[in-house]
């Protein structure tokens, strides 16, 4: 279906939402462009950061809150912190960095690509050209219902992955 | 006509309107009148000092003479200071700090936000704020603030966990996250079947409300938790470089903080704007509510700053023991009693 045809066929298009989506976007790309042209480790960051809000405005714009917020505690409040966190204690300098180098930017292009294929195939895939409701907001207690009844193994095998992390991790940094 | 009825008329920018407006109102009155209350007067009677008395009488004008001061001083940036990350840190926190008053409700209607998510909504905005110290430390270039701007970072991670792991334990027992639910579930709320005061969750969560109490002074840095701004070795730490206005945020963000901080514990532990005796949906509520609430703020705060002017400093290595051996397995266990005893009765 052209996009023309879309539109006289669905007078119910969400426009105030299509344009926002357009501008949470645009700066998402931009900031996105920055985190890997910038030559300073701390401003790549903190453009990632402007990245991650951008993707908790788009959850929100679909109607999923809970995911949002989660977004902005896990990826902004501890994620990105810790980065920072990390760089500032190793190498804080102010200005370019020289050892940010040019020589491993094909090989991420690469990689790049190749998610992006990977993802796009497996949305377009599994959605088709059907449409999301965005009237009825996700409830809190839909999302918990459906991890800990449907989703309850995906649910603890991620928990016994994350608890395998966080042993390895001691066990990495003890000295003895 | 009930204040809810006029209030429904209004058209939806108008009641973002208001409550915006609401929401600045309550994040800086009370942060001036914290600042005045209890950083210039009590802790001065408990000095044996007057505190300011010329300014106005016994000395109330001083805050506005302090922030004239403060306006008109030159906004010096340091020569190889990272100008834009420099420029914006004091933002980052003070926004941090207005995005989580949005989540305290003063009233059966007199809310922010209205969400299912609240506290959780709450939390999350509020780690932003080390985003905010992280840039401030590292682009002030200066050794002093960068230390500090770590120190503040590692502590407020660690801080951070007990004070999410204590709410759990109140939003397990009230079964919801919307703040105002919690209210009212605390209103209506009954221990061994008397419900004469309700059931304020310091009384069946106190094990929470002290560990709250705890995480809460040590993310707003106030001693004994004040090694990122130990003012004998890190001269301010990561607050150093700053002068003028935006030396002024961050000390506005300070007190702001401390009030708003207040403001969700004395929802999630004191009742809120409940009062025993009248109903917490009445009308009335919308008025009264926000007068309870500042009661119960100035008395948390007091306690605050009490610790605060009292305590001598942590070392680094007692402030992580604290957090990481002490406070979370404590936690951790309240949330399992309170897990259970929800399940048996």
């Amino acid at each position: 279906m052209s996009l023309l045809a879309a539109l006289s066929a669905d007078a119910d298009l969400y426009v105030a939402q299509n344009v926002f989506f357009a501008v949470i976007a645009a700066a998402m790309i931009f900031s996105a462009v920055r985190v890997v042209t910038t030559g300073n480790v701390v401003h790549a960051a903190l453009w990632l950061v402007v990245v991650l809000a951008g993707v908790a405005a788009q959850f929100i714009l679909l109607g999923s809150e809970f995911v949002a917020v989660t977004q902005v505690l896990v990826y902004i409040g501890a994620v990105v912190v810790l980065f920072l966190f990390g760089v500032m204690l190793t190498r804080a300098s102010l200005g370019d960095d020289e050892s940010v180098g040019d020589e491993k930017r094909g090989m991420a292009a690469v990689v790049g690509v190749l998610l992006f294929a990977v993802m796009a195939i497996a949305l377009i895939d599994s959605f088709e050209d059907g449409r999301l409701v965005i009237e009825n907001p996700q409830s809190v207690n839909a999302v918990s219902d459906a991890i800990f009844s449907q989703y309850i193994v995906a649910f603890e095998a991620v928990s016994v992955l994350l608890l395998a992390a966080l042993i390895g991790a001691i066990v990495v940094a003890r000295k003895d | 006509m009930s204040s809810t009825q006029v209030f429904a008329e209004l058209a939806y920018w108008q009641q973002t309107g208001i409550r915006v407006g609401a929401a600045l109102a309550a994040v800086l009155l009370v942060a001036g009148a914290l600042v005045y209350m209890h950083l210039f007067k009590a802790v001065s009677f408990m000095q044996s000092r007057l505190g300011p008395m010329e300014a106005g009488p016994y000395g109330s004008l001083q805050l506005l003479a302090e922030v004239g001061k403060h306006i008109q001083k030159e906004d010096i940036f340091p020569t190889k200071a990272d100008r834009f990350v420099f420029g914006a840190a004091p933002f980052v926190v003070l926004a941090s700090t207005f995005l989580l008053v949005v989540v305290v409700p003063a009233g059966p209607d007199a809310w922010f936000i209205d969400s299912e998510l609240g506290i959780y909504l709450g939390l999350a905005v509020s780690s932003v704020s080390v985003l905010g110290i992280l840039m401030a430390g590292w682009g002030s270039s200066n050794k002093y603030s960068l230390l500090g701007g770590l120190r503040a970072t590692g502590q407020l991670i660690a801080y951070e966990l007990p004070l999410i792991l204590a709410v759990v334990g109140v939003v397990i027992q009230a079964g919801t996250m919307n703040m105002a639910d919690i209210v009212y579930a605390q209103a209506n709320g009954e221990i061994f079947g008397l419900g004469i005061v309700g059931n304020p969750y310091i009384l069946t969560q106190g094990v929470a409300f002290v560990i709250f109490l705890i995480a809460m002074q040590a993310e707003l840095a106030q001693a004994p938790f004040d090694m990122p701004v130990a003012e004998s070795e890190l001269v301010t730490g990561y607050m150093t470089e700053y002068s003028g206005m935006r030396f002024l945020l961050f000390f506005i963000g300070e007190f702001a903080t401390a009030g708003v901080f207040a403001a969700v514990a004395s929802v999630l532990f004191l009742g809120g704007w409940y009062v025993p005796g009248i109903d917490p949906t009445a009308d009335v509520m919308n008025l009264l509510g926000p007068l309870v609430m500042l009661v119960k703020i100035v008395g948390l705060t007091f306690l605050v700053f009490w610790t605060r002017f009292t305590m001598p400093r942590f070392r680094e290595d007692q402030l992580q023991r604290l957090a990481w051996k002490f406070l979370i397995p404590i936690a951790l266990a309240n949330i399992v009693v309170t897990g259970v005893l929800k399940v048996a009765f």
